[in-house]
């Protein structure tokens, strides 16, 4: 499905014993109950068990032969156990996956920093919420945090897989550090945001695990569903019996049992928490942890998602490309003013206008300034600059912005300016504008780099219902220029915090179901608002906190999968519920004949299969019945494949391979048992 | 033969031109708008007056449902008071006929009540003018109009984008009486008194027959009665053998009259759904799957009934009429089996022929069409039957598009399955259940066939009879295998409650569903969400209903009718 | 529960009256212009009732035309079909045995010519009707009994049929009590 997915083996040696024991464990009745599809099986097999010992001791032929029970009892117990063994592949494989993220974390030593500057040595285990530590270049950081002091190169591989180090420092939206990740140069002082296992990793562990794992909504719902379906066979079920004596032809036990447990829908029934469970598994391989169940399923209606244009849309930030003075100022004096008033942006936009600056001969250093007085960039402000020793002050910033600012100080915004703003915002640029002492002084030109292939991903969301919105600060001409070429279907320019939130509730006051990506404290509010919120494990831990699934890959382009993974799981759902019942078309035209043809010959005519004797109708049956629990397991596990080809396109399709195929496969499993059955001589 | 077939055509042809505007018609009395019988809300509104009642109050589903149950809980003393004391009431009963006995006024009440019209009695023996004007067809039509008014508030809970305003019940109640039901009964009433019906309060009147025997002819205010028992998709007829007795249904012209009257509303109120909720293709939608439901059933009933009764053809005898024991040779096997399909679907129950002696597979599409309950269906609880099985359908194939599952833009959700599912449980229960209690004191009772004279019929077609019996108990159909001995306590009082209970089960699950679904929050329709009006949900919608319904009947029809149609071509 | 009584009870009232009083006295009063159609048509001859033009009436006799049998015997008080299943045995014993009296009052008549309807019971047990068929096969019969001409007989069934509905839609059949009474105006 994607890049990022990492493509396990379905069964590794180690997930399928440990299937094997959950298979068994699951047998208690107080855990099968919630299950109630298996649940009745269960107790049918139970019947079974004290009929064949019965008939062991006084054999009744009316209720066929002891070996004959017998195999019927084996095959329906094998039917419970390979239901359970669906359900434990799915919970072993998501261990396995959330363990091999959780090794990275294993106890490391850590250094605790205990009342101002003392340094004591601890074991990560040993960490609570709160602990200040210092982790140096080198080091395992040993536990989530955000780092309060310092600047570090860290290597987060082990996580996100991704080998390229990253930077993350005290202050602004990358100040998340993971457990496990290694600091590859500097140090920094990190406070603990978790008590030891409660990290989103063990949480999503958790949701993995069965005893406490909460179905979500939908889950719960088809549940309902089939227990609908469950009780409708057992009704149909237990009055044949004395339909059956009406006509002069009881029905053996075991023929009834095997006709209820064929009847109701056992492979949706066995294989529907494996569904759900693959489904966070799927997350989860895609770095992506989900904090429950129901988000994964939201995910599926997503209908509006907003996404950053940084990183998702355009590579990486916007660099500064040209300098365009607009008076009489000396150029070089112009991009010496543009790279001071970067001094203390630590955008990566500011950052590369120094870069610039510095290509072009003219170079300047935070030391060199260090007792002026910096203006930060603040998403407020949309401002930064600096007051110079001689009194010069330089602003920068956005055009709208410093413009104001030139007109409050009674200056004039030169034509010139104006155009060339124009002109750069047209070509999908964005123009930053420089004052020095109030005074117009030019315009920075930042360009954009739009990712390849981002059209097409467009494209797929919009045959898939979801309608895309750029987030951006640029300015509305810039912005829909960007927007035009990468495809979206709306944006939001010049973008404050507070802009995203109204566009969230506004969707939602239309019904909409909204998606949204963010890493920022600033982030955090729309975050929560949204339907899911996907935080950036780089993110601030109030980010995290308040979406409902974090990206271990910071990987903005993410939601798109996120919400290919949730229609997934949903069509999966569907499908196999469609199977199952489809199934039954033909373990009717095997059994029903069988049971009745022993005193109305007639109904020969009904069994068009043609299968040998009703004993091997009603096994055969029942074996395939049992078998395809198994055999789909890899289908649960891996999702129906979604194509995003338009709703009714996608249901017709469906309904052919699982509908449509749901009635034929078994006539051919059941003809094809059943001669296996009659060419061995078991029956 | 081929008349036979052009007269179905005929019916078929008329009902549902007719239905589309008549469909608009009604979406237009619900949703209160003008219309040319106007002149009648002076009258309704006295009504409304003197009984204390706002028309205009919203209700929530809840305190409709309330006032619903309240109303029908009067109706069912009512009707209990007037069958046990019918003896007494020196009104309108001219031939002295005597007090019903306690269970079968039960059965006849809860029959009437729920619009099924299970006929425990014979109408000219057992009951008396009073009772058969005053109670019986006041019922007609108030059970009519409970169906109808429950539908409204359907309509309205699903056209709400928010809010639990379903309406206003007695409103509903009151106009479908007066707006619907009545004015097209006055209609019909007249074409059949001019087809000699009678409409007489006169009794029984002797007659010395041609050859000189004498006998006595029931008569009665017959043509007012048969437009509501059709239109109303009651069915309970004035007389004993219902719309095979010349006086109730004297020649072809009052056959096609009657049968379109039945088949008129259940068919518009699926128009009046796409009318009243501005989504036309979403109707048309519903009317299709109906329709190919109920083809699949009429079609291959009225070949067989054509082709006639394989034994007899075995003596060697014409049988170019068809199978006709029990059919009336005005009628013919066509209209006859055509009539007897339309009639099961619908949850009418009028016949006019004996369905007991059908060709055994006619008689399986009899019983299929009541135990599959979702085409056309009774006035407006066939909609409302429809609905569950909407719900199920939106479900499974929402899911498979990729989304939780939603419907005109609100999500279904467990509750709304649990609700749709027990619904539809509810009545595979009531059939099977209720026909296993029969066979199992059938089978325990020593020497049953002469003990308890029930079955008419031996082996196979006895355990139609039965089954059969509960079916149409369950769908509120009235119509039977009349072969059965009913009139037991057994029968008045164990059909009697799945009567009651599969009346209102569906009635208040649905519409609770409905209540809960107009609160939710509206979702717009996008690119991703399945379109419900499209012939591929259409496929799944039929597919659910038959699948369901094959594999919950499928045993008990190979026992019944399948084993005695493959015993007879041997 | 008093309060919400009251309007369920007091509307109950107002639509009786409306339903089950004012709506079949009005239709009662549209009877009243056709009081012949309104009564069931009866035939009236000699000043009394001799029956209803749609209520069949059992003909034993030799010399008539015979009707459909009836499981009640063409009581018109208290009527009904037999409800007999299509397999069961004793039904198929009778309608064989019904086929075997039918051949030994027609001696004339071979069993293939036989329609259905004249050896299987109506629905109402009342059916005043037969098809052509059934009336041209009981012709030789009625023409030795009666000693009229088989020719004058066929064109009498032949002018008492009633052909389908303008022609196209339904059955095509014979009333046979009309029937009767036109073959006793024979002579």
């Amino acid at each position: 499905m994607s890049k990022h997915i990492k493509e396990n083996k379905l069964f590794q040696k180690d997930i399928i014993i440990n299937a094997l024991k959950a298979s068994f464990v699951k047998l208690n009745p107080a855990v099968m109950i919630k299950n109630p599809v298996m649940f009745t099986v269960e107790v049918g097999t139970l019947i079974m068990i004290v009929l064949t010992i019965i008939l062991l001791f006084s054999p009744d032929p009316a209720q066929g032969s002891f070996i004959y029970n017998l195999t019927l009892t084996v095959i329906l117990f094998l039917t419970v156990l390979f239901a359970n063994f669906a359900e434990g592949v799915a919970e072993a494989r998501g261990k396995a996956q959330a363990e091999s993220l959780r090794k990275t974390r294993q106890d490391t030593p850590a250094n605790l920093l205990i009342n101002g500057g003392k340094v004591k040595k601890i074991m990560s285990s040993e960490l609570k919420k709160g602990d200040l530590i210092l982790v140096s270049e080198g080091e395992i950081i040993p536990s989530d945090g955000e780092i309060v002091e310092g600047i570090a190169t860290i290597d987060e591989s082990a996580i996100t897989g991704e080998s390229a180090p990253v930077i993350r420092e005290a202050g602004g939206d990358k100040s998340g550090v993971t457990g496990g990740t290694k600091v590859l140069s500097d140090s920094i002082k990190v406070l603990i945001t978790i008590e030891k296992g409660e990290s989103f990793l063990d949480k999503m562990i958790m949701l993995v695990e069965g005893a406490s794992r909460q179905k979500s909504p939908n889950e719960i719902a088809l549940t309902i569903l089939l227990a609908g379906f469950t009780l409708m066979f057992l009704i149909v079920t237990v009055t044949l019996h004395p339909f059956g004596i009406y006509a002069n032809t009881p029905i053996a036990i075991a023929f009834l049992v095997s006709l209820y447990v064929c009847l109701i829908p056992t492979t949706i029934g066995g294989l529907l928490s494996a569904i759900g469970i693959a489904g966070m598994d799927r997350a989860l391989r895609a770095n992506v942890i989900s904090k429950s169940g129901k988000a994964v399923e939201t995910a599926g209606d997503i209908d509006t998602l907003l996404l950053d244009k940084t990183g998702t849309i355009t590579i990486g930030n916007r660099k500064a490309t040209n300098f365009f003075k607009v008076n009489g100022m000396d150029e070089n004096t112009f991009i010496k003013y543009c790279a001071m008033s970067s001094l203390a942006d630590e955008t990566p936009e500011g950052k590369s206008i120094i870069e610039l600056a510095k290509k072009m001969g003219i170079e300047v250093n935070h030391s060199a300034h260090s007792n002026e007085k910096f203006f930060k960039f603040t998403a407020q402000t949309r401002m930064s600059g600096i007051d110079l020793k001689d009194g010069t002050e330089v602003r920068k910033g956005a055009f709208d912005v410093i413009k104001q600012l030139v007109l409050d100080n009674k200056n004039i915004v030169p034509h010139e300016m104006q155009s060339v703003v124009n002109k750069i915002a047209e070509d999908g640029g964005t123009p930053l504008a420089v004052t020095v002492n109030n005074k117009a002084a030019g315009v920075i030109q930042l360009e954009d780099i739009i990712k390849t292939g981002i059209q097409e991903r467009f494209q797929r969301l919009r045959k898939m219902g979801v309608k895309t919105v750029m987030v951006t600060g640029d300015n509305p001409l810039t912005a829909k220029f960007i927007a035009n070429v990468a495809g979206v279907d709306d944006y939001i320019a010049e973008a404050k915090p507070e802009d995203k939130m109204n566009y969230i509730i506004n969707e939602q006051r239309s019904g909409k179901l909204v998606a949204m990506m963010g890493d920022g404290t600033n982030d955090a509010p729309a975050l929560a608002q949204a339907d899911v919120g996907v935080a950036m494990n780089s993110g601030t831990q109030a980010a995290k906190e308040a979406g409902n699934m974090v990206d271990l890959d910071n990987d903005p382009t993410k939601l798109i999968e996120v919400v290919e993974i949730g229609k997934q799981l949903l069509i999966t759902r569907g499908s196999i519920t469609t199977f199952s019942i489809a199934n039954d078309v033909a373990k009717y035209f095997a059994i029903v004949p069988a049971l009745f043809i022993a005193t109305i010959p007639q109904l020969q005519t009904l069994n068009i299969m043609n299968l040998t004797s009703p004993q091997s109708a009603i096994l055969a049956a029942v074996i395939f019945n049992a078998l395809i629990i198994p055999m789909l397991i890899p289908l649960a596990l891996r999702g129906v494949v979604y194509k995003p080809i338009g709703a009714e396109k996608l249901l017709t399709r469906n309904l052919l391979i699982y509908g449509l195929g749901g009635v034929i496969v078994p006539f051919i499993g059941i003809k094809l048992i059943d001669l296996l059955l009659t060419l061995t001589g078991i029956v | 033969m081929t008349t036979e077939i052009t007269g179905i055509l005929l019916i078929f042809g008329l009902a549902v031109a007719m239905a589309i505007p008549f469909g608009k018609y009604i979406s237009r009395v619900y949703k209160g708008e003008k219309t040319f019988l106007d002149f009648m809300s002076p009258l309704e509104n006295l009504f409304f007056k003197l009984s204390g009642i706002d028309p205009e109050a919203q209700w929530d589903w809840k305190q409709n449902i309330k006032a619903m149950l309240t109303i029908n809980f009067v109706w069912f003393i009512l009707g209990m008071i007037i069958l046990v004391s019918q003896g007494v009431i020196p009104l309108w009963n001219p031939d002295g006929i005597p007090a019903m006995e306690p269970t079968q006024a039960f059965n006849t009440v809860v029959s009437f009540l729920t619009n099924t019209n299970l006929q425990h009695y014979s109408g000219e023996t057992g009951a008396s003018y009073f009772s058969q004007m005053f109670f019986i067809m006041f019922m007609q039509f108030v059970s009519a109009g409970t169906g109808m008014a429950a539908l409204a508030l359907l309509f309205k809970g699903l056209a709400n984008k928010s809010g639990n305003e379903l309406g206003n019940f007695y409103n509903l109640l009151v106009k479908s009486c007066t707006r619907i039901l009545l004015p097209v009964c006055v209609l019909i009433g007249t074409i059949f008194i001019f087809n000699n019906m009678p409409m007489t309060f006169g009794g029984a009147t002797q007659v010395i027959t041609l050859q000189g025997d004498t006998v006595n002819v029931a008569t009665g205010p017959v043509a007012a009665m048969i437009p509501i028992k059709e239109l109303g998709t009651n069915g309970g007829g004035f007389f004993g053998p219902n719309s095979t007795h010349p006086f109730e249904n004297p020649n072809y012209v009052t056959n096609i009259v009657e049968n379109i009257a039945m088949l008129l509303i259940p068919i518009s109120m699926i128009f009046a759904l796409g009318f009243y909720l501005n989504r036309k293709k979403f109707a048309y939608m519903i009317f299709w799957v109906m329709t190919a439901g109920f083809l699949m059933l009429a079609i291959p009933a009225v070949v067989l009934e054509l082709q006639g009764n394989p034994a007899i053809t075995e003596m060697g005898i014409r049988q170019d009429m068809g199978s006709m024991e029990g059919k009336e040779v005005r009628i013919g096997s066509a209209a006859s089996a055509f009539w007897g399909i339309a009639n099961t679907v619908i949850s009418c129950g009028s016949v006019n022929s004996m369905h007991d002696s059908w060709t055994p597979l006619s008689g399986m599409f009899a019983m299929l069409g009541m135990q599959l309950n979702a085409f056309y269906g009774g006035v407006g609880v066939g909609i409302i039957n429809m609905f569950v099985f909407i719900i199920i359908a939106v479900f499974i194939a929402g899911l498979m598009v990729g989304r939780t599952p939603e419907l005109l833009g609100k999500k279904i959700e467990a509750k709304e399955v649990k609700i749709a599912i027990l619904v539809a449980v509810a009545h595979y229960i009531f059939i099977l259940g209720g026909t296993a209690l029969a066979v199992y004191i059938y089978n325990t009772t020593p020497e049953a066939a002469e003990t308890l004279k029930w079955l008419n019929n031996p082996s196979n077609h006895g355990f139609s009879e039965m089954l059969y019996e509960f079916t149409s108990a369950s769908a509120n159909n009235g119509s039977g295998f009349e072969g059965l001995g009913d009139n037991t306590p057994f029968w008045n009082i164990s059909t009697g409650l799945v009567m009651l209970l599969n009346r209102f089960i569906p009635i208040i699950g649905p519409v609770a569903i409905a209540g809960y679904l107009s609160q939710k929050k509206y979702i717009p329709e996008s690119a991703g969400s399945m379109r419900i009006d499209s012939p591929i949900f259409g496929i799944v919608l039929f597919s659910v209903i038959v699948i369901i319904g094959a594999l919950i009947f499928f045993p008990v029809l190979a026992l019944g009718p399948i084993s005695e149609f493959l015993l007879m071509i041997k | 529960m008093i309060k919400n009584l009251k309007p369920a009870i007091m509307l109950t009232i107002l639509l009786l009256l409306l339903l089950g009083f004012a709506y079949p006295f009005v239709l009662w009063g549209i009877g009243q212009l056709m009081p012949e159609k309104s009564t069931g048509s009866p035939i009236i001859q000699e000043g009394r009732i001799t029956g209803y033009e749609n209520i069949g009436q059992n003909f034993t006799d030799e010399k008539y035309f015979r009707g459909r049998p009836s499981a009640v015997g063409y009581n018109a008080a208290s009527t009904g079909g037999s409800n007999k299943g299509p397999s069961n045995p004793d039904y198929l014993a009778e309608v064989q045995a019904r086929i075997d009296t039918f051949l030994v009052h027609n001696p004339d008549v071979k069993k293939e010519n036989i329609p259905s309807e004249l050896v299987t019971a109506s629905g109402s047990g009342l059916d005043p009707h037969i098809s052509p068929q059934g009336a041209y096969v009981q012709i030789s019969r009625i023409a030795k009994t009666r000693n009229i001409n088989e020719e004058k007989l066929k064109e009498l069934i032949r002018n008492n049929i009633e052909k389908p509905l303008l022609g196209l839609f339904g059955t095509e059949r014979v009333n046979v009590l009309k029937l009767n009474i036109a073959l006793d105006k024979l002579k």
